[in-house]
């Protein structure tokens, strides 16, 4: 299978890997997906607390390099948006940016499903700020 | 060196230039068919194919005679066993074979199923081998036939098939094998090792694709089957269909090859192997090999990487040809039968990666591809949760994850 070069510039170069401390009140922390099924996300965002910016995100996935790639990019989108903002990133963007085939959408789904739990973990630290509630994907 | 490197060599074999050498005249010149009986065209022809069939008896232990020639093992594997199913079909109507055969035993016996013939499907153990008092206790007295395969495909575990000879023996059944990845690897001997019908491919071992042959025992005791396919009565009544003379002389050729060269072959096959595999474990952390590592093929290497995805390993290593235990294509995610079968998980199953090495590899690429493994799981490492997780003392198999 052929993989777009945007998946393979994301795999060579994957950005913002990493992890930040998940007991800090500032970092919201999600982890979806399931080793037996061939792939896991953690995504995490640090957000500042006065204006309500995502100011970091850091990823670390187990998938394939789609599953990678998809994470990686939800990483770059989220730095400088707000927390409401970021729930706005839909998993068919990000098929879009990086022209995943059909097989591979399973993969945008897992990456916003880590990018909701990330900030539902964030938004239950600062309960007195949130006045929604989110739903956990 | 060149890239990519082939090394997915339990799939295929290139074609050994002295085979293909070999079977040039038989295109353009002597190009005759080998059931002409009228002129020197089929004559010439027939000789060839004899020439080959003694050749490939003398790397196995067998006459002559007792070679049919096929397209290729999975027309074997068919021949084998729905022709003693249906030619022993009043003896008895039950076949015992094992979980981890190549799929054209599998669905053979599946098939057979659906016309009434009872099937025992053995486990393996963690080492990939069946049990010997397992396969004793499961023969009955309406058992035709054992098949099991002689090494097997993904993780080059070999079978004791002398014990297994043994028994099959004692018992009064037939032995059949699919030694499709022994043959021309190992010693494999029809006598000593009591077998009755065995299946062989030729692009396994340098020959080229699309020819293959079944043994088929003609003393003590004298093997019958049932043919599978109506025609011409060629190969004895066994096979009907005009004979591919260039590919059996092929095949022939890469026999006398194999019977040659196969001490040598194995000595520096081995050695590459065990370098590949001592290197990978000394410089990774959690690796683990599928299957026995003392009754392996000597050019096989399975090995899975923990906390790695096989698919975006085998992405990072993509100028070298190999196999993955993943089939993750698709939503439906589908490990390996094979590797399941000897308990692996299967997050194991789906970073597995299988390694053949070949005739034509060389000591460079063995060492260009084990670094490079290395440095990709190094890698794909750095960016698992996983491995993370693992390294911070989490227990992964207790954590109740969010399957999606």
């Amino acid at each position: 299978m052929a993989y777009s070069d945007k998946v393979l510039d994301h795999y060579k170069n994957p950005r913002n890997v990493g992890s930040m401390d998940k007991s800090s009140p500032d970092v919201g922390t999600g982890m979806v997906g399931a080793p037996e099924c061939g792939d896991v996300m953690k995504l995490q965002v640090k957000v500042n607390a006065e204006t309500g910016v995502i100011e970091d995100a850091k990823f670390k996935t187990f998938g394939c390099g789609s599953a990678i790639a998809s994470s990686s990019l939800a990483t770059e989108w989220l730095k400088g948006r707000t927390v409401d903002q970021a729930l706005e990133i839909k998993n068919t963007d990000i098929v879009n940016e990086l022209s995943l085939p059909p097989v591979k959408i399973h993969c945008s789904v897992l990456a916003e499903d880590a990018i909701k739990a990330a900030i539902s973990d964030y938004k239950k630290k600062h309960k007195s700020v949130s006045t929604e509630s989110v739903a956990v994907g | 060196m060149k890239l990519p490197i082939y090394l997915d060599n339990h799939a295929t074999t290139r074609t050994d230039p002295r085979v293909f050498d070999a079977m040039k005249p038989y295109f353009l010149d002597v190009f005759g068919n080998a059931a002409s009986r009228n002129h020197s065209f089929g004559w010439e022809a027939e000789d060839a194919v004899e020439k080959a069939r003694k050749q490939i008896a003398d790397l196995i232990g067998a006459t002559a005679k007792e070679i049919v020639f096929t397209s290729g093992a999975t027309e074997s594997d068919n021949l084998a066993l729905k022709g003693v199913a249906e030619m022993y079909a009043e003896r008895g109507n039950h076949i015992i074979t094992q979980v981890t055969e190549h799929k054209a035993v599998l669905d053979c016996c599946k098939r057979l199923e659906k016309d009434g013939v009872r099937v025992t499907y053995l486990p393996v153990r963690q080492d990939g081998l069946i049990d010997l008092d397992q396969l004793r206790d499961a023969i009955t007295d309406k058992t035709i036939l054992i098949s099991i395969m002689y090494a097997n495909n993904e993780i080059g575990v070999v079978q004791p098939i002398r014990e297994i000879g043994k028994i099959a023996k004692e018992k009064g059944v037939l032995l059949h094998t699919d030694a499709v990845q022994a043959v021309g690897k190992i010693p494999v001997n029809v006598i000593s090792d009591n077998i009755d019908l065995l299946s062989l491919s030729g692009h396994k071992y340098y020959a080229p694709k699309g020819v293959g042959a079944l043994y088929v025992r003609r003393r003590n005791p004298r093997v019958q089957i049932t043919a599978q396919m109506d025609g011409g009565g060629h190969e004895r009544g066994m096979r009907s269909g005009t004979l591919n003379v260039p590919a059996i002389v092929g095949l022939g050729a890469a026999s006398e090859i194999a019977r040659n060269e196969m001490i040598e072959e194995t000595k520096r096959l081995r050695y590459l192997r065990d370098k590949l595999k001592d290197k990978l474990m000394r410089e990774l952390d959690e690796v683990y090999i599928n299957g026995s590592m003392e009754h392996r093929l000597p050019h096989n290497l399975n090995i899975s990487f923990a906390y790695v995805e096989g698919e975006s390993l085998l992405m990072g290593i993509n100028d070298i040809a190999v196999s993955s235990g993943s089939a993750c294509t698709s939503a439906t995610l589908e490990p390996s039968y094979v590797l399941k079968a000897l308990g692996a998980g299967d997050d194991l199953a789906h970073s597995s990666i299988r390694f053949g090495i070949g005739r034509f590899n060389t000591e460079d690429e063995v060492d260009y591809v084990a670094q490079k493994v290395i440095d990709v799981v190094q890698k794909l490492r750095e960016l698992s949760p996983l491995y993370e997780m693992a390294k911070e003392g989490v227990d992964l198999s207790k954590v109740s994850w969010t399957a999606h």
